[in-house]
């Protein structure tokens, strides 16, 4: 297979190393050093895609980041990736890509019906059509979405690694062409640590493909020494083929590497996201050409001129045979002369200015190439790739047709200003460029290079010197030694014309595209402009113009031209729409990095999780913790696990890993004062050796967070929290400690991790443990603590249960949790001992009637309204006392906590389920709306009473108890009765005790 | 993977990953300004109280590394964890401040060799390059989405990254994923 349009040599590619590749199920070949683009422009392939609205025939048009067309779908499966563009895809061997948004193919597509009948799908199309009735617009985004779709996005998994890097340097220099490597090479020999990113598989920029000679040798003989002396430099770091997407506040800049081909390595990432903070930033970004406006201007085989001279130099492809230049400047005569070398007929220069009497249009016709000056193109021939143009002066006179395979436009040069304005940068308008520049910067960030507008070599790499030197400087470092200029031997040019760009046919009724990627013309900019959508920013979004993935990269600069002219006004003061990070497209898989799969969340295990697992325990989630919610025996469902669990509590042992709940260790002589306060209940009460319940409100009195206060010693305190709330209450603490009562002498640290805890809970726990435990914890009161060993392991023995009845926690160093844990086990075999999971805690905890903070509490109930009011200590200040001396506080129409009993007692309510007071079902309340009394806040069924149970939150509760209210559900309606929340007595144990 | 007793560990290029042998932790709480307090604990430890952020001390019997203004953390691997905090409680007993044992709250694994800072930059935003971050640094940070408290020490220098018991597990996968790409020929499969 031949590449027909391939030169004899030249080039940065290897020809030895041919590559296969396929495109729309052909089979093409291409080299090593190859873009997709650049292979298939070897094999004279131009027509790549279809445009987005009219589904055009569209070629490859540019060389870069900047291409608005062809944009295909890389690889297949789940390695697929959408909306790619050619230009930028590295050629690989058995790469395969397809044509987008195209049916049933690209040389067939029906959707081209959308170009025959474009006249109806003006600007603001979707507005004008879709917009009544409003309830059909879903119908109509549906086929919408199908018609104007680009890529699908992948279906699969995806199984390649992606990871993500922080890194930090003094001077971060974005892109690698001559004023960037000067830029580089000046910082680094100040000694800065310096981080060069660079879009491309090699450096060099421009110098990729402009025949410049520096000091006398080519120039890329001057970028191969650069790139060996910052490579040899300790601090510099070399980022190829890494694109700069997002410039944030503080100098920190997100980019994004790609590596060689997907499927490399298992273990290399595909893509790597770099996080890079930098002290001093300098922005060598380069500038893209500037397309013409002329009617049928999109036709394949009608390209940017420095990408046509791009794809010659760089990797010795000719892009056509036969090739019309038009130009606004002297640039488009450098492609004429560089094809003309190559020996491609240049059928005529056509350059827009009525004067071209520059060095280059005199070596262009010294070479015998026609130029005709002061014309411009009024018409283009050809379907699948243009054919000819017809030419006529500006001044009017007879149009000629010439034949022709390529047009090569040449509109003058953009600035890629898009990272200077991401750092809020203001932009400039330069007459002289004729484009936006940076102006003011807002970050600590300098400009070098064609990024300035400095077009010509001599002046990129000055700036770049001055930049990178100046950098360094503002870091604190030493200037470097003397820098000498690299000596540069370059034409002289003359001025572009840039405002001839844009100027288009006004009488053609051809279209003239402006954005070629959303498909916006020269008659849509007119047309918003005219209906009254005359600023930058609401034109962007009437006609869609920049808002295509390549955000109008190329496109805009002739938006806002044309835009100007439409209102009479300069450039300048209408302005750019802003740009917003990325640059260009990130994948999610590289913003994901690693953080997925068993990455995704930390998952927190308890010393004694390995038993939970071996005996089968269901693990819920709390938080990041894993806890064990039920251990089923074989065959068993949760209920009938649960209610064994609980039933073991009840009448034998049971055992709990008690682990996840929330400790910290407060000492200080001021520590009993501190708690005093954090606490709504009394704490400089409680004897060394005691513990208590104990609750904490937020400054407005609603409950925050629960636990028990264990008085280790005098000045030495021990609290739990919930599991959830260990963070929150910690930092709460520290809070109030170090902003509000900097002068109590406290110090907490949290000890969640350092303790494993095992609840023994049931009648035989005192049997089960006494003979293990070196203390008698027969003659420990309800709600103590001792200090001693239980099965040899230093320990905390408190007697307390938060199931209720008799029980004990035990804590233990989390090393010794497991040992622990096991040798209770054992001791508990002759007791018939089960493990008992979060569930069954549940519903023993409901039975006494003890609240879970988040379930029984949403932050709107205060201790008050939990019945708890008998806790609260009033004589003393709290957080949350005065909130809750409100008057409103004591609403007796509050919501209150209330036990539930249903009529059936096998109907366990849903938690959520609601409470009015006659009987209803959902479908009424639907048509007739009635007073909501309150909610289920937990139920279960209770082995214990033999029957379900439930808590609740009910206006006025309390008074309603010994009433019926009713809980309508879809179909039918519960009755329910109030009742005291507490099923399971035992009086003399009370929370406080 | 479970509460395995076995100790981990992962040699790459230029990497070495492990678990260290449990030591004894004691978190220490006092007034920096108190000459009593300082005076106490350099009795204990032998060493001086580290009082810049992010610098720790380290000698013979112990290490001490700066936490917060008025936190510290005291390792030691000769003693055990209730010895060390029990000498500290003795030599503090008549001054305000807390001695914690917080030994069995931690992992400690290290990562050394030439490509640690890469494999840590892949989770840390810190800049630990060996000018800002140089032998005897330590500091309270997130790897990856772990907190961890990080400490160059050691006379090959390798970064020690205490981590919370309950996270031993994700933070070992972390640390090996983030490795991968260092992986040994041998193990390139």
């Amino acid at each position: 297979m031949s590449q027909p349009k391939r030169t004899d040599a030249g080039g940065r590619i290897d020809r030895l190393r041919v590559l296969r590749f396929q495109f729309d199920g052909r089979r093409y070949q291409g080299y090593c050093g190859d873009t997709l683009a650049s292979a298939l422009l070897a094999n004279d392939v131009h027509l790549t895609a279809r445009s987005f609205k009219y589904h055009r025939p569209r070629g490859i048009l540019a060389l870069g980041a900047e291409e608005p067309n062809a944009l295909v779908q890389l690889e297949q499966g789940a390695y697929t990736e959408p909306n790619v563009r050619a230009t930028q895809i590295e050629l690989y061997d058995g790469l395969i890509a397809h044509s987008q948004n195209r049916w049933p193919a690209l040389g067939f597509d029906l959707g081209a019906l959308n170009d025959t009948f474009s006249p109806l799908l003006p600007a603001g199309f979707y507005y004008k059509t879709f917009m009544w009735p409003a309830s059909m617009w879903l119908r109509y985004e549906k086929a919408i979405r199908r018609m104007a779709g680009l890529g699908r996005a992948p279906c699969l998994p995806d199984p390649d690694r992606y990871d993500r890097m922080h890194a930090h340097c003094d001077v971060l220099v974005v892109g690698a062409g001559p004023a960037g490597l000067s830029a580089a090479l000046s910082a680094a020999r100040s000694g800065a640590r310096v981080i060069l990113a660079d879009e491309q598989t090699e450096a060099g920029g421009q110098l990729l493909w402009e025949r410049y000679d520096i000091d006398g040798h080519p120039a890329m003989a001057w970028v191969a020494s650069v790139m060996a002396e910052l490579a040899a430099a300790p601090e510099v770091r070399i980022l190829a083929r890494t694109l700069v997407s997002g410039y944030y506040d503080h100098n920190f800049v997100v980019a994004c590497q790609r590596f060689d081909s997907p499927r490399s390595s298992a273990h290399a990432p595909r893509q790597r996201l770099w996080k890079i903070r930098a002290r001093e930033v300098v922005l060598a970004t380069g500038a893209v050409e500037r397309a013409l406006v002329f009617p049928d201007n999109d036709r394949p085989g009608i390209m940017l001129a420095g990408a046509v001279r791009g794809y010659l130099n760089r990797f010795g492809v000719t892009a056509g045979s036969r090739v019309v230049i038009a130009t606004v400047g002297d640039d488009g005569y450098r492609t004429a002369l560089d094809l003309a070398s190559a020996g491609v007929a240049i059928a005529a220069v056509l350059d827009l200015r009525v004067r071209a009497a520059g060095f280059l249009p005199q070596q262009a016709r010294a070479r015998g190439i026609e130029v005709l000056t002061g014309q411009r193109i009024v018409a283009t021939g050809g379907r699948m790739r243009v054919s000819a143009v017809r030419v006529q002066p500006f001044a009017g006179g007879t149009i000629r047709e010439i034949a022709c395979d390529l047009v090569a436009m040449s509109g003058g040069w953009i600035p890629t200003v898009h990272l200077f304005s991401q750092a809020r940068g203001r932009l400039r308008f330069d007459a002289r460029a004729g484009a936006f520049v940076p102006g003011e910067a807002m970050q600590p960030v300098r400009c070098a290079g064609s990024v300035q507008a400095a077009w010509l070599l001599h002046e990129a790499l000055a700036q770049g010197f001055a930049a990178g030197g100046a950098a360094a400087q503002a870091c604190g470092l030493e200037p470097a030694r003397a820098l000498e200029l690299p000596q540069v031997s370059e034409p002289e040019a003359t001025a572009a014309d840039v405002a001839l760009a844009h100027r288009g046919e006004r009488a053609s009724r051809r279209k003239q595209f402006v954005d070629f990627q959303a498909d916006v013309t020269l008659a849509d900019v007119g047309l918003a402009a005219r209906e009254g959508y005359d600023a930058i920013e609401h034109l962007k979004r009437y006609t869609t113009a920049g808002m295509g993935v390549d955000q109008g990269k190329m496109g805009n600069a002739n938006v806002v031209a044309l835009l100007a002219d439409a209102r009479g006004e300069a450039a300048g003061t209408i302005g750019m729409s802003t740009f917003r990070p990325p640059y260009q497209p990130v994948s999610f898989s590289a913003i994901a990095g690693m953080d997925a799969g068993e990455l995704f969340d930390p998952v927190r295990r308890t010393p004694m999780h390995e038993w939970h697992r071996r005996h089968g325990a269901v693990f819920e989630d709390a938080g990041q913790w894993k806890r064990a919610c039920y251990y089923p025996r074989a065959g068993e469902t949760l209920h009938a696990s649960v209610q064994r669990e609980c039933l073991a509590v009840r009448r034998g042992v049971g055992m709990l890993d008690a682990s996840t709940l929330g400790k910290i260790d407060i000492q200080g002589p001021d520590a009993a004062e501190f708690l005093e306060r954090i606490y709504c209940n009394p704490v400089r009460s409680l004897a060394p050796g005691r513990c208590r319940y104990g609750l904490m409100l937020k400054q407005d009195g609603m409950v925050f967070d629960d636990g028990v206060i264990a008085r280790l010693a005098e000045t030495h305190f021990l609290l739990t929290t919930t599991t959830g709330g260990a963070a929150r209450v910690a930092a709460w603490l520290e809070e109030w400690l170090q902003t509000e009562w900097p002068m109590l002498k406290t110090y907490c640290t949290p000890v969640t991790e350092q303790y494993a805890q095992v609840a023994v809970s049931g009648p035989h726990s005192v049997e089960l443990l006494a003979p293990l435990c070196s203390v008698d914890i027969r003659a420990m009161p309800f709600m103590s603590v001792r200090t001693g060993y239980v099965a040899g392991i230093g320990a905390r023995i408190f007697r307390l249960s938060f199931a209720g009845g008799l029980g004990y926690e035990i804590a233990v160093p989390a090393d010794r949790g497991y040992e622990l844990w096991t040798t209770l086990m054992g001791a508990g075999e002759r007791f018939d001992i089960a493990p008992y999971g979060t569930e069954a805690m549940h519903v023993l905890r409901a039975e006494k009637g003890f609240i879970i903070v988040g379930q029984e509490t949403d932050g709107t109930v205060s201790p008050i309204d939990l019945g708890l009011d008998r806790l609260v200590r009033s004589d003393k200040f709290f957080i949350g006392q005065r909130s809750l001396a409100r008057p409103d506080a004591r609403r007796a129409d509050r919501r209150q906590l209330v036990g539930l009993l249903t009529e059936n007692p096998h109907e366990v309510l849903a938690e959520g389920t609601q409470l009015v007071a006659a009987p209803c079902t959902l479908a009424r309340v639907a048509a007739e709306p009635v007073p909501m009394l309150g909610y289920v806040t937990s139920s279960y069924f209770s082995p214990s009473c033999g029957r379900s149970i439930a808590l609740a939150l009910v206006e006025a509760g309390v008074a309603r108890i010994g009433q019926t209210l009713h809980a309508p559900l879809a179909t039918r309606c519960v009755k329910v009765t109030l009742t005291a929340p507490r099923f399971v007595g035992d009086s003399d144990e009370v929370l406080h005790g | 993977m479970g509460d395995d007793a076995s100790m981990r560990r992962f040699i790459g290029r230029d990497l070495v990953l492990g678990e260290c042998p449990a030591r004894a932790c004691v978190e220490l709480r006092g007034d920096p300004d108190d000459a009593s307090f300082v005076r106490a604990v350099r009795t204990v430890t032998d060493l001086p109280l580290p009082l810049d952020p992010g610098r720790s001390a380290a000698g013979l019997l112990a290490s001490i590394l700066w936490l917060g203004p008025d936190r510290w953390l005291v390792c030691s691997d000769t003693q055990a964890g209730s010895d060390l905090a029990a000498s500290l409680r003795a030599a503090l007993a008549a001054i305000a401040c807390a001695v914690v044992d917080v030994g069995a709250a931690r992992i400690v694994y290290a990562v050394g060799g030439s490509n640690a800072r890469a494999v840590l930059a892949k989770g840390c935003s810190l800049d630990l390059h060996e000018r800002k971050f140089p032998l005897g640094h330590c500091a309270q940070t997130l790897l990856a989405k772990a907190p961890v408290l990080v400490h160059l020490s050691g006379a090959e220098p390798t970064f020690e990254i205490h981590v919370a018991r309950s996270l031993r597990d994700y933070a070992w996968a972390w640390l090996r994923a983030a490795a991968s790409e260092y992986a040994a020929e041998a193990d390139d499969a």
